[in-house]
């Protein structure tokens, strides 16, 4: 059976991770690479680096932090962050990602979805949709930090992406993220129930149940999270351990 | 002695380089779209990704097609992925013919009928870490059986030969994932994005003596 796919997140600006790593024995707590292989030989699924450098100077800087991960990580790299052009997404391919995810520069240009699917192949495509709730049972699309309200209902938004050709979608809530109180489960159901492109829920994980949660509930195929992972609280081992535990078939 | 990645410019070839690289030793790897350095290559590895219509056209295009096809005559040859699915008579993916060396079709998941065992319906693509069910060849070794490999597919293939058939998944349906014969060994799955179990595939392949 197929296994639910468990993702640690990496936030990456100028070349290094922010927010902290508590690794045992890493020469150097903010080298992307080397915490990328950390998780890797924890288990995990895959790695998503979110790439948040401000400044455009320093936006070259990520291709070779893939193409140094692509010698070492052997597990599926998505790069998220700063590709606005089908160039873009193609340059991240080239450099070693298996996949790119674009969140506002889909919202800004819908086509790019289409185009860069019809280049690369929907399979390296993950459309990242931020979604805030503005009613109940209601969420609408975010962009910007969740900053600007586009106006854009989630549910809407993520069959429109999944028929422009995406290939996945990494679902924010972005009234969860950074709260530690699990996932929006309605949020991430309403959306996996809508779409037949694969979900990763995002935005809330605090514990380990709510990891579970998100599958079980959330109908999620996969799960990000990004803190938990990284002050050491959890390993994904750990955390692939539980959601076992929880009747959850996945890769041990 | 080398081992040359056919280059038909679909899509990115680096994973699968490095992950070559990474359990080669002091092996050469190429990647080459040169049909005389994939006839001087030793070990040939025959990638894929994207549709298999365009994969067909490319090859065609680059003059490669009978460099593959006397490459799978005599040579280890490892097929991955579209490079698996190409190997057959015809696809149902954009009605095309394949290169015909294994009897049999490809076909996409039947994905209205396909349910997981709590009911929910099953998405396409299959998409993510599924079992494998091995049947006895030199390249599972030191793999345990129904160890999980990275999965990108919406197509599966149909061997007529169901002796060709050395590795089995199920996603909804059973599905054939590998299939072997005499120096040919061709996966579905992506062994380059499979971690530990991946390359250990690969470094099977790389010693891998078939015709001896």
């Amino acid at each position: 059976m197929l296994a639910k796919r468990i993702i640690p997140c990496l936030d990456v600006t100028a070349g290094r991770v922010v927010k902290g790593t508590n690794f045992v024995g890493l020469r150097d707590a903010g080298d992307p690479v080397e915490i990328a292989r950390r998780y890797d030989e924890q288990g995990a699924d895959e790695v998503t680096f979110l790439d948040i450098t401000a400044s455009s100077d320093q936006r070259d800087i990520i291709l070779h932090i893939i193409e140094a991960g692509s010698h070492q990580v052997f597990i599926p790299l998505t790069v998220g962050g700063g590709a606005r052009k089908v160039e873009d997404v193609r340059r991240l391919l080239n450099a070693g990602a298996d996949k790119v995810s674009i969140n506002t520069a889909a919202v800004a240009n819908p086509d790019l979805i289409a185009d860069a699917s019809a280049k690369v192949g929907s399979q390296c495509i993950v459309v990242a949709i931020d979604a805030k709730q503005v009613g109940p049972g209601r969420w609408h699309v975010f962009t910007h930090g969740g900053r600007n309200d586009t106006g854009l209902d989630a549910v809407a938004w993520a069959q429109r992406v999944e028929s422009l050709g995406a290939g996945e979608i990494l679902l924010t809530s972005m009234d969860r993220d950074g709260t530690k109180n699990g996932f929006d489960l309605a949020l991430t159901r309403a959306v996996a129930d809508a779409v037949t492109v694969p979900v990763i829920a995002s935005g809330g994980v605090g514990n380990l149940d709510h990891l579970a949660d998100g599958v079980t509930l959330g109908r999620a195929d996969a799960v990000l999270a990004a803190s938990i992972f990284h002050f050491g609280e959890y390993t994904v081992r750990q955390a692939k351990e539980h959601m076992a535990a929880r009747g959850i078939e996945v890769r041990l | 002695m080398s081992i040359a990645v056919i280059d038909y410019g679909m899509g990115n070839l680096r994973s699968v380089y490095q992950a070559l690289a990474h359990v080669a030793g002091a092996t050469p790897v190429q990647v080459t779209s040169d049909p005389a350095q994939v006839a001087a290559a030793e070990r040939v590895v025959f990638p894929g990704q994207g549709a298999m219509p365009d994969c067909m056209a490319e090859l065609e295009k680059r003059g490669l097609r009978s460099a593959v096809l006397a490459a799978a005559r005599d040579k280890p040859f490892l097929g991955i992925c579209i490079g698996l699915q190409m190997l057959f008579e015809h696809s149902e993916e954009g009605d095309v013919p394949g290169l015909g060396v294994f009897a049999g079709q490809v076909r996409r998941f039947p994905e209205a009928r396909m349910r997981a065992s709590d009911g929910a319906r099953l998405k396409v693509p299959h998409m993510g870490w599924n079992q494998v069910w091995q049947t006895p060849h030199p390249l599972w070794d030191g793999i345990a059986n129904g160890a999980r490999f990275y999965f990108v597919h919406s197509y599966c293939v149909h061997p007529e030969d169901p002796s060709l058939v050395v590795g089995r998944c199920e996603y909804g349906v059973p599905f054939t994932c590998a299939v072997g014969r005499a120096n040919i060994f061709a996966v579905q799955f992506h062994p380059e994005k499979s971690a530990r179990d991946g390359l250990r595939l690969l470094q099977n392949f790389v010693a891998w003596q078939p015709l001896a």
